[in-house]
């Protein structure tokens, strides 16, 4: 089974780069079966990426009021992402759209899950905040858990 | 006389956030604002320092979209700092290279962003359903953009290969004839798209605009990686000149900066200026496209802008097939240069429009000040402009009617606030 991971972000905008952290947190941990990827969260890309993948997961910020590092996990072939996250990114046009359109067209990957981690800034040029890091490294987890080879 | 206010606090399908304003009194248009909170120059501060090399991908990171113009605008300037110059096939590979990101920009907007507009959907996702062919088509040419990209440019979001003088490895000739099938398949898209854009309805709207654009200096070519910079009004300079010509000004409501011709206002760059000033560069395919489409003989609605980008993209494909004929793998990958002091300046075509940089450098070869002024923020004013036009003509519009028809005619600009801002409010009021 082929698996992959999508890490969403800006890495010059504060907590906005909580998907590239994951990525990175993900590739120290070497998962085997596991292609990782950075993108920006622009739809179509993102639905060329996991094209042909059977078992996809993405992280991106998300801003829906909860507490900093907080992580949602959803499953995106169930049904579209809660409001309150779609678009909370910087990215106008992301990762909801990208499911949408996909669902649309039936580019959906079999399995697609959706970490969204709570972002306390997206300050341009600032650090991202310690509970972000820490939530990146759990999610780096949560997705060797999910996808890698058992 | 009862006042109306028209107020859109979030503008969908731009790339960033935005806020309009537009505030009537009875039929008198009182006030127009497009609001863009823009972060302190951020980048212009954080390239102060900086080795000169660093700028193509620091800057680059500015725009998710517009990677490649970022690094061509950057490129070129810090070349005519060093007084060097990138030709032959090395200045045809970035060419080539912006061509894939002509396709990819124009298509995400044309297909997904604004075509939605003229068929009456809230998105490009609930038109798909009803379009499936018209976005697969839309997919399809986008992709091959992104291949163009990712083989000249090492990936297709935030090449690597682009280096001051020229790219770290140039591709081998089958690498881009592998392509050839694609770009075939998908010109031959590109020229049923423009058809269909053709097709849609237009809202009247005839706007005198200042047009500003580069003009190719290799005759019989389309502005995309330089040139110098011309006007319908008469402006021709080296890009040296710009801040001589171009005033960049602070207004109340926006964080971004105004740009205007200086002592003469507003004006207008991007595809519908390109194609004004130069529409009789197009390849033959493109011009008789265009004139099959109705364009031919000029085009100064906004609105019909759709139909100018759908020539673009059928250029773009053209022009990266000619490119790739005429390619020949080159000795080296990049121009050498020595670091010395001085000032250089950049532009390009970004896919929405002029693109300038301006960097001093010291001998070191160190930054010392960076300037960058993307399209968005030099159309502004025309995008006010536009708006203030187009409600006084259509007072009678019920808000609901009129506060899409507002959004409508921004996003005729493909306004990319990433460029010049991250977080845009756009509200429409009346009261």
């Amino acid at each position: 089974m082929r698996g992959l991971f999508i890490g969403i972000g800006n890495p010059l905008r504060g907590d906005d780069a909580a998907g590239l952290l994951v990525a990175r947190a993900l590739r120290a941990r070497e998962p085997e079966g596991i292609e990782v990827l950075e993108l920006e969260g622009e739809p179509v890309d993102l639905i060329e990426a996991w094209d042909g993948a059977e078992a996809v997961a993405v992280a991106d910020a998300v801003a829906s009021g909860g507490d900093p590092g907080e992580v949602h996990r959803i499953d995106a072939v169930a049904g579209p992402l809660p409001a309150t996250l779609a678009g909370a990114s910087t990215h106008a046009m992301g990762l909801a759209e990208a499911v949408e359109l996909a669902r649309a067209l039936d580019r959906l990957p079999p399995r697609l899950l959706v970490y969204g981690i709570e972002a306390a800034s997206f300050e341009t040029g600032a650090e991202p905040s310690p509970a972000v890091r820490a939530a990146a490294e759990r999610v780096a987890d949560m997705v060797v858990e999910e996808l890698g080879s058992r | 006389m009862s006042r109306r206010r028209i107020e859109t606090n979030y503008l969908a399908r731009v790339e960033g956030e935005g806020a309009m304003r537009v505030r009537l009194h009875g039929d008198v248009v009182e006030e127009v604002e497009l609001r863009i909170f823009e972060p302190p120059r951020f980048f212009e501060a954080l390239l102060r320092g900086r080795a000169l090399g660093e700028a193509p991908d620091i800057t680059a990171r500015i725009c998710g979209i517009c990677p490649v113009a970022y690094q061509t605008s950057a490129c070129q300037a810090m070349e005519d700092a060093l007084g060097i110059e990138v030709t032959g096939q090395l200045r045809a590979l970035r060419r080539l290279m912006y061509c894939g990101e002509w396709i990819e920009s124009h298509c995400l907007h044309l297909y997904m962003l604004h075509a939605p507009d003229f068929l009456g959907y809230e998105s490009g996702i609930a038109m798909a359903a009803d379009h499936r062919e018209v976005v697969e088509r839309g997919l399809r040419a986008k992709k091959a953009g992104n291949r163009l990209i990712e083989v000249v440019g090492g990936r297709a979001v935030h090449p690597v290969n682009v280096r001051v003088g020229g790219l770290y490895r140039a591709p081998e000739r089958r690498e881009l004839e592998a392509l050839r099938e694609d770009l075939e398949r998908c010109r031959e898209e590109a020229l049923e798209t423009v058809r269909w854009t053709a097709g849609l309805e237009f809202p009247e709207l005839e706007r005198d605009y200042e047009l500003v654009s580069l003009r190719s200096e290799v005759e019989g070519e389309y502005p995309i990686d330089r040139g110098r910079i011309v006007s319908s009004k008469g402006v021709d300079i080296a890009p040296a000149g710009f801040d001589a010509t171009f005033e960049e000004e602070q207004v109340p409501h926006s964080t971004a900066l105004h740009a205007r011709v200086r002592e003469r206002g507003a004006y207008l760059c991007g595809p519908l200026a390109r194609f004004e000033l130069n529409r009789e560069r197009l390849s033959p395919l493109a011009a008789e496209a265009a004139a099959e489409a109705g364009i031919g003989d000029g085009c100064r609605n906004p609105f019909r802008s759709i139909v100018v980008r759908a020539v673009e993209v059928l250029y773009a494909f053209d022009e990266a097939l000619r490119l790739i004929d005429a390619y020949e793998r080159p000795d080296a990958p990049a121009v050498e240069w020595e670091p010395r002091a001085a000032v250089g300046h950049g532009v390009s075509e970004a896919p929405r429009g002029l693109l300038y940089h301006r960097y001093e450098i010291d001998e070191a070869g160190e930054i010392v000040s960076a300037r960058i002024v993307p399209p968005t923020s030099q159309n502004q004013r025309s995008i006010e402009e536009d708006l203030r036009e187009f409600v006084a003509a259509h007072t009678a519009l019920p808000d609901d009617e009129l506060r899409h028809r507002c959004e409508q005619t921004i996003r005729n600009y493909d306004p990319c606030i990433s460029c010049s801002t991250h977080f845009l409010d756009l509200e429409v009021e009346r009261r």
